[in-house]
Order: C-alpha cells, then structure tokens, then sequence
C-alpha cells in the first residue's frame, strides 16, 4: 500500500459508478412506467354513448366513463332561469378556475341549453353528489335553487354544478368532453366526430 | 479448523462453532441488561412484535383463500367468513389485529413522548419507529381496500385523489397510483400486491432497525436517566437487570393480559359497532354510489380532521402530512437536558396533556359529521397540535427541572 493516489485507477473508478447509476436509472423505468394505465385500461377508457330520447326535465341519466359516474340532468326553463339570479353566491360563476370543454364555459356549462352532462364526482375530495333538482327550502339551503348536494363534506352546487360559497370544494363540477351525434344521442370522451361515427 | 471457540457441547455446540448463536442470545436476551424498573409502560413494545406476528400469520392464512380480483374479491371475504372452515377466526384475528396494532403503537409512542425515549442518544430509535409507524399507515390504508367493500372503494378514492391535488404532477399521479381512469381491479390488484409483499419486507426490515438501535444504546426507563453512567467491575450496569428471565417472563404476563382483551373483542365485538368493521364496507364497491358519510378507520381519523379543517384539499394534505413530519422532529424539537416526566414541571405536563387531548378529539371529530361547532374545534385543536412543537421548541431551550437522581430511584 502506497499512500500515492492512482489517479487512472480512481478515473476508472468514478466512470464505472457513473455507468451504475444510469444503468439503475434506465432499469428503473420499466418498474415506474409499468404503474401507468395499462393499454386494456386505457381502451376501456375511451368513449361512451348515451341516449337522452326519455329523459324529463329534473330528471338524472347515469353512465359510466372512465369508471367515473356522468350525470345527465335534463332542465327545463324553470331551472335555467335559476341559473342568472345567484351569481353572487358562487365561487366561481363564470367557470373560469374549473374545468370543462370550452364550447361549456358559459352558465349553463353546457352545449345545449337544456341538457346538463357533468363528471358526477364532487371536485373536493371525490365522493358523488347527489341532485336535488326541486326549488324548494332544503336542511343545507333554506334559499335552495335547485343542484346538487355532496352527502360527505356538505359542498353545494347550482344546477349547472357551479359551486356555492362555504363549500369545501373550490371549483364547479368538472364538464367531460362531448360530442352530440344527432338529437338525442351523443357520444362521452371526445368532442369530435371521428370517421363519421 | 475456522471453526468458531464454544463453551457448549452437543449440537448447541457444533451450531456454534458455525455461527454465533450464543452471543447473539447473550446479547439480546441473556445479557441484555435492561433497567430495573420498567412498569406498565413498557409493555407496548413486546406487544407491537406480537401483534406483528399475528398480522402475518393470519395474512398468509388469508391469501390461501383470497383473490385480488374486483370481480370475486368481496365474495371471497364472505366465502372466508361462512364456508372456510375457522376463516371466521382468522379474518377477525387480522381485522381486530389491525386495531389492536394501532392501539398497541399509539400506547408506545405516548410513553416515549411521556419518558423522553426519543431524545439523545435514541433519535434513531424513534425515527425508525416513526418510519415503522409510516409503514403500518400504508399497509393498513391498503389492506383495508382489499375487502372491496363500499367503503373499501371510496375510502380508496378519496385518500388517493389527494395525491391528484398536488400541482402539475398531480393527475399522472393519480393514475400512476390507481393504474386506470378511477380506483378499479387494477388498483386492487397493486394494493394486494404492496400490501402483501412489499409493505410487509420494509416493516421487518424497519423493525430489525429499531430493535437493533435500541440495544446498541440501551433502553430508556421511567426515570430518564443513562443506567450505563454506573456500571460495576464487570462493566455491567448497577441498574441493570439481564432481559431474560426478568423481563421475558413480565412481557410473557403481559402478552396473557393482552390476549384476554384481544380475543374477547374477537370473539364478542369484532366490528367494535363499525368502528373496527365498518357497516358501510358490508356492501359490495359501487363506484356510482357514495357512503352517506365517507370516514376512514378510527385510527387515521385524527389526520383526516386536521385534513378537513383546511378548505383547499392540496392545502389540507400539506397540513396533514406536517402533522406526521412534525413527530419525525420531536428529537431535536426537545432540547431539554430531562428526558422524564418526572422531573419535569407543570408547564410541561399541561402542554403534553392538552397534545393528547387535541389527538384524541380531534380523532372523535374525524369519524362524526361537522356543523359550524365542530369545524371551529377542529381548528383549535389543530392549532394545539402543532403549538405543542413550539411550545416544546422555544420551553426547552433553559427548562427549570426538579432535581435529576443519579441512580434509579425505585
């Protein structure tokens, strides 16, 4: 043992750990991509149809996209007249923290006026609100306008799924990408119509 | 030769002449010299390690019957309870285990909150066992999806969307953690796999580490003072008893006082009035359904109100997980020369009783549902919480003590 430095010898040293360490690094891929959606998953998450042909006004039509509940709620004039009287009492009344298609940044946070689709899943921690579509005094609201109601942290929504002052939740309901196909079907998860589907 | 010396003969003694059975039973158990005067305190740590040991041998028991497979997993939990013969009992041992793993630890960390077991020279002790106590949190979240009961499903989905919370990674996250779109096979299928394997080998390992740690130092004891400063001629502590046979046989007493509550929860009130069992996870996983009132078990319940008190949900993880790392500082956020109770004054005292008290009504609050009232406790008491940090931190800096004994004062 000499207490000279080997300088070729620690050079070599240093390249051989720094190869280690990007070895480790790519070998590590495979084991964090092979968390991600798989391509089952993935298909599974594509689109869906619906059909709003019997659909009434208060009414709620439930599918299911991407393993999320989709609310389809019909309103009828009553309730969209609702919709411009409150501003006051919302969060964010011209949707512009919350996410939705843009054709859907309006107060109906809709492409057709009457016909509401909205991700059911409340943007405060996840649970499903519940829709309590007549205007009449409610437990959580005594100047209630019809909405929706989350059952676990009591947020409030509008019957557009705009989100009301003092609730837990900061933003309004999320709004899917949509597509209508004729009158009364249209297709969840995209917003255009591919290859005349 | 390169055969080892021994003093044992037969077969005892040709194992050690290969490998250093002895001194390894001499070291941790024969003579392994503990303080003398441990009391009802030091019960908790035997007891974690046994309720360890009842967690793995039921959980393997479990998966000879249980499939993780969103389709059959809930119906095999009820083909374990009625058709397996005493899957009953196993089931009950692991569920009532998990329950009793928390009680065991929370009861163990008190003491060392109690008698300084944190504090110089077993910072590393309680980091392990924080990690250790990390590690439990984990595997019980995951454990309790496996069942794929409603609440199994949206406890799932409400503690993962936190993760979604946070900014920029937040949504590849989510599904990095879930594997799809929403909480689903693939998720179970994950969490089976972490909660039966990986989660598992980190807690062994975790608990070698604290074990290991603590009888390199040596043990703390009620009156908070260093047993290895007294030693006699033959370098053993004056203080010291050898752990076996004293404290082998104290822990064989307490493990039988522990079992008789044990089982008799297993045995008469294994679902605890759904604080153990939920009655919501009696229902099969609906993802279009919502549990009226989503809570998790009683265990996580005190961070699941410090996460509510804060209206922005990415905000209240911050917090929640602040509350977790702010145990992890106790060591160093002590710096008082006494470690124990004892020796310390009032202010201490009030300051400890009123961190316990905020924990466990802040954990009442967590499982109930909140009006303005209970809001506005949630966050007086989340301010109480982390006040006894400071508190801590700026009282310890020149902390008046009554006068430290040097020996043991039983």
């Amino acid at each position: 043992m000499t207490d000279k430095v080997n300088e070729s010898r620690r050079n070599l040293l240093i390249a051989t750990s720094v190869v280690g360490a990007i070895g480790a690094g790519f070998a590590a891929v495979p084991f964090i991509k092979s968390w991600m959606p798989s391509e089952r998953a993935k298909a599974a998450g594509g689109v869906v149809k619906a059909n709003v042909s019997k659909l009434e006004s208060g009414q709620k039509l439930q599918v299911k996209w991407r393993g999320q509940p989709i609310f389809i709620v019909k309103r009828d004039k009553v309730l969209l007249d609702t919709l411009s009287n409150h501003d006051d009492r919302l969060k964010d009344a011209k949707s512009e923290k919350s996410i939705q298609p843009d054709f859907a940044k309006n107060i109906y946070r809709s492409q057709k006026e009457e016909l509401l689709v909205m991700v059911g899943i409340c943007t405060h921690l996840g649970c499903s609100p519940k829709v309590y579509p007549e205007i009449v005094p409610q437990a959580f609201d005594s100047d209630w306008q019809g909405g929706f109601y989350c059952p676990c942290h009591g947020s409030t929504f509008d019957i557009s799924g705009r989100v009301y002052n003092g609730s837990p939740a900061g933003t309004n309901m999320v709004i899917p990408p949509y597509v209508y196909v004729d009158e009364n079907n249209l297709i969840i998860g995209t917003d255009k119509l591919e290859g005349g589907a | 030769m390169g055969l080892r010396k021994t003093n044992e003969k037969g077969i005892l003694g040709w194992f050690d002449q290969r490998l250093p059975v002895m001194d390894m039973w001499n070291d941790h158990m024969a003579k392994y010299y503990a303080p003398s005067n441990f009391n009802f305190w030091y019960f908790f740590g035997s007891l974690a390690l046994l309720v360890l040991v009842n967690q793995l041998l039921t959980g393997v028991w479990l998966t000879m019957h249980y499939k993780p497979d969103a389709a059959q997993a809930f119906g095999l939990v009820e083909y374990i309870m009625r058709d397996v013969p005493w899957g009953w009992l196993i089931r009950y041992l692991h569920t009532t285990g998990a329950s009793a793993f928390f009680i065991v630890v929370y009861l163990h960390m008190f003491r060392g909150l109690m008698y300084g077991s944190y504090k110089k020279p077993r910072e590393l002790i309680w980091t392990f066992g924080m990690i250790i106590y990390v590690a439990l949190m984990a595997e019980a979240f995951m454990g309790y999806v496996l069942p794929w009961g409603n609440m199994s499903f949206w406890g799932a989905k409400v503690i993962t969307q936190l993760f979604g919370t946070i900014p920029w990674i937040g949504d590849v996250l989510l599904e990095g953690i879930r594997g799809d779109y929403n909480i689903s096979d693939a998720t179970l299928n994950r969490f089976f796999a972490l909660h039966v394997v990986a989660v598992p080998i980190v807690l062994l390992i975790l608990v070698f580490l604290h074990i290991a740690a603590l009888h390199s130092v040596g043990s703390n004891n009620p009156d908070g003072i260093e047993i290895k400063d007294y030693k006699d001629e033959n370098g053993i502590p004056k203080d010291g008893i050898p752990f076996h046979p004293y404290y082998s046989v104290k822990d064989i007493f307490g493990i039988g006082m522990f079992l008789i509550i044990f089982l008799g929860i297993v045995f008469l009130k294994p679902d605890m009035g759904g604080l153990f069992l939920e009655h919501d996870n009696f229902n099969i996983a609906n993802p279009g359904s919502t549990p009226e009132h989503i809570k998790p078990v009683w265990y996580f319940t005190p961070f699941f109100a410090i996460l509510k008190v804060v209206p922005n949900p990415f905000g209240g993880m911050i917090v929640m997980f602040s509350a977790i790392i702010a145990l992890f500082l106790l060591p160093w956020v002590d710096r008082s020369e006494v470690k124990s109770i004892r020796y310390r004054l009032l202010p201490f005292k009030l300051a400890l009783t009123a961190f316990v008290t905020s924990f466990v009504v802040l954990g009442y609050l967590g499982m109930v549902s909140w009006g303005p009232g209970e809001k506005l406790l949630a966050q007086a008491l989340t301010g109480v919480y982390f006040l006894y940090f400071v508190f801590l931190f700026v009282y310890t800096k020149n902390e008046k003590h009554k006068p430290i004994p040097e020996r043991l004062t039983h």
